[in-house]
């Protein structure tokens, strides 16, 4: 019974964690930039389904939505003002990781002087649903919700990505800038665009984080980029589809962890990320071609 | 006799600004009377001059060092409570305890640039998890942590975390002026032709990581040590590192002076603001990091090195 609630439930928050973890993927995608803001901006996230719902009363479902243009823009505008001084430097992964550090720190700094230290929490009434029963099991409303509403935002993006015009640019600048640009291809338009589309999906993971755990708090950036990171690394860096796959592996291994050896169960991730970098560093789907 | 003498000439600059920093410390606790500050300034002086060995000379970026901080102060912790070790000795053995960890990550090294940095958090944070996990109470204290109030010593702690940094100083000096510092920075700048120049690139990395990871590891003990009760959490805290991280580069790395600096200057304006509204302290190191990366990547003596360097060339034409 026990093993079965993991698995179900692993499922369920597994894609959660590949919502969560995709968007730093794609952030790495076009300009290998390391963003370790990636938990800063799921907290912002967080923030912004709170005050959507207690001060419009607007459904977390909805901010899902609404969060996406805002940080769509801000995001390309970031890049705009980063990558160029990036590029021209000699190490840029290297500089970018602690460029978004300190960005991160930036973040977590204004949010815990505009939002206070205190964790804040949705009430679950505000997605008015009732557990889900599978297999004589309940499992939370906001499991089940999140997964529902991650599924076509992965759709939505896998679509674009593989199946749009821009989605072709954007895989054709990944592939190797300099010919793209030759192609006609605004490059720099285009990494732009993408890498708000990472803040974006971040954000939206951001809001069903507040469910899923258990509340936003200034400080809780740092340990959700680590998890993300680790999951990215195990379905291989600037592999989406290998980011959803290792998202659902990680959930059941988490849960598998949460049911049997709860007080090991944080080392998951660690264990993950260091075990997938010296054991295979090109990941799960990764081709031999980088090397970590 | 010109060898003696130029050699005598390389090992001013070093002792300069080894003793310096010593003396300002000793000093400085006859003017302010904060001893457990003055400790942690200093422990913070080891800490980016350990960071400055790691990332300064090899580019590798030791982002979960305080991973070496945290375990030192474990096992020193518990060689004075478990065996009734003297504290300095218990001191001695945290940085053996912190290189022997050092030693352990090893594998860590197959790993590159910012893979590396997030494979030595990702491992700290394990090493955190494990010391912290209540089923290992009956040895670590679990998330209890460790009460060495025994042990104190109003004087003693302070002096062994000026030795500490008088060791850090010497350390990044002696690597700095070695044919050791100098393989190193060949390994940093262009590994393959260091390799193919007969640099055996992994032991000398290896050496400079230990040295780096027994110094955090003795800071950790006198931290514990001076603190006397402390948490896991307070001692696996990743603000450590990001702490001597943002020194480092804020002095400047790969310089004798740089960090010395940095970490005197920055923990002084922590100390200001930082301790009654640490928001404001974090703020303005983010904005100090963003705008290190993107304006002056070498620090401060970025600038003072500009300077010099038009000064020696003037001199130069005068003579």
């Amino acid at each position: 019974m026990l093993f079965e609630y993991a698995i179900v439930g692993g499922i369920l928050l597994g894609i959660f964690y590949a919502l969560l973890s995709v968007g730093l993927n794609v952030v790495f995608g076009a300009q290998k930039i390391i963003n370790l803001a990636h938990g800063d901006i799921i907290m912002l996230g967080g923030y912004a389904a709170w005050e959507l719902y207690q001060t419009y009363n607007i459904s977390p479902i909805i901010s899902t939505v609404i969060v996406v243009p805002i940080t769509v823009v801000l995001g390309y505008l970031l890049n705009r003002v980063i990558a160029p001084r990036l590029a021209k430097s000699s190490d840029p992964e290297m500089l970018s990781l602690i460029l978004f550090f300190g960005l991160s720190e930036v973040i977590e700094a204004l949010s815990s002087l505009v939002f206070g230290n205190a964790e804040r929490s949705l009430p679950v009434t505000s997605i008015p649903t009732a557990p889900l029963k599978l297999f004589g099991q309940a499992y939370p409303a906001d499991w089940w919700v999140s997964a529902l509403v991650a599924i076509p935002l992965l759709a939505i993006f896998l679509l674009f990505l593989y199946r749009s015009s821009v989605g072709l640019q954007v895989r054709a600048v990944i592939s190797d800038s300099v010919e793209a640009a030759v192609a006609g291809i605004n490059a720099r338009r285009i990494s732009g665009l993408y890498f708000g589309i990472g803040f974006a999906l971040a954000a939206c993971a951001g809001v069903w984080g507040v469910f899923i755990f258990g509340g936003v708090s200034p400080t809780e950036g740092p340990a959700i980029t680590v998890t993300a990171f680790a999951i990215i690394v195990f379905g291989s860096l600037g592999n989406p589809i290998g980011t959803l796959v290792a998202g659902i592996i990680f959930g059941i291994f988490y849960q598998l962890a949460q049911v049997y050896v709860p007080s090991w169960s944080n080392l998951v991730p660690y264990v993950l990320v260091i075990a997938t970098m010296l054991t295979r560093p090109q990941g799960l789907f990764g081709r031999k071609q980088r090397i970590a | 006799m010109q060898s003696t003498d130029s050699k005598m000439k390389r090992l001013v600059g070093p002792t300069i600004a080894t003793l310096v920093p010593v003396i300002a410390f000793a000093l400085a606790i006859h003017v302010y009377s904060n001893e457990l500050l003055l400790t942690y300034m200093a422990i913070y002086v080891a800490l980016a001059q350990g960071v400055n060995i790691m990332y300064g000379f090899t580019g590798y970026l030791p982002f979960g060092y305080f991973g070496f901080f945290g375990i030192g102060a474990y096992v020193s912790g518990l060689v004075m409570l478990d065996y009734n070790f003297p504290p300095v000795v218990a001191v001695v053995i945290g940085g053996l305890g912190g290189a022997l960890v050092g030693a352990i990550l090893l594998p860590l090294f197959r790993l590159r640039g910012a893979y590396f940095a997030i494979g030595t958090l990702a491992a700290s944070e394990a090493i955190y998890t494990i010391v912290a996990n209540p089923s290992l109470q009956s040895i670590t204290n679990g998330p209890y942590g460790l009460n060495l109030a025994n042990y104190y010593s109003s004087g003693m702690a302070y002096g062994s975390a000026i030795g500490l940094v008088a060791i850090s100083i010497i350390a990044v000096s002696y690597v700095r002026g070695s044919r050791f510092g100098l393989t190193l920075k060949a390994i940093r700048d262009d590994p393959y032709s260091a390799s193919m120049a007969g640099v055996n690139v992994p032991r000398q990395r290896f050496y400079a990581w230990l040295i780096s990871a027994a110094i955090a590891g003795m800071a950790g003990s006198i931290f514990g040590w001076a603190t006397s009760v402390f948490y896991p959490q307070a001692v696996f805290d990743s603000s450590l590192s990001v702490l001597a991280i943002v020194f480092a580069l804020f002095g400047g790395i790969g310089s004798v002076w740089g960090p010395t600096i940095g970490a005197i200057l920055l923990y002084s304006v922590y100390n200001a603001i930082g301790i009654s509204n640490p928001q404001y302290f974090q703020l303005i190191y983010g904005v100090v990091i963003v705008l290190l990366v993107l304006f002056a990547p070498r620090g401060l003596l970025g600038f003072w090195n500009f300077i010099a360097q038009t000064l020696r060339s003037k001199r130069k034409k005068n003579d």
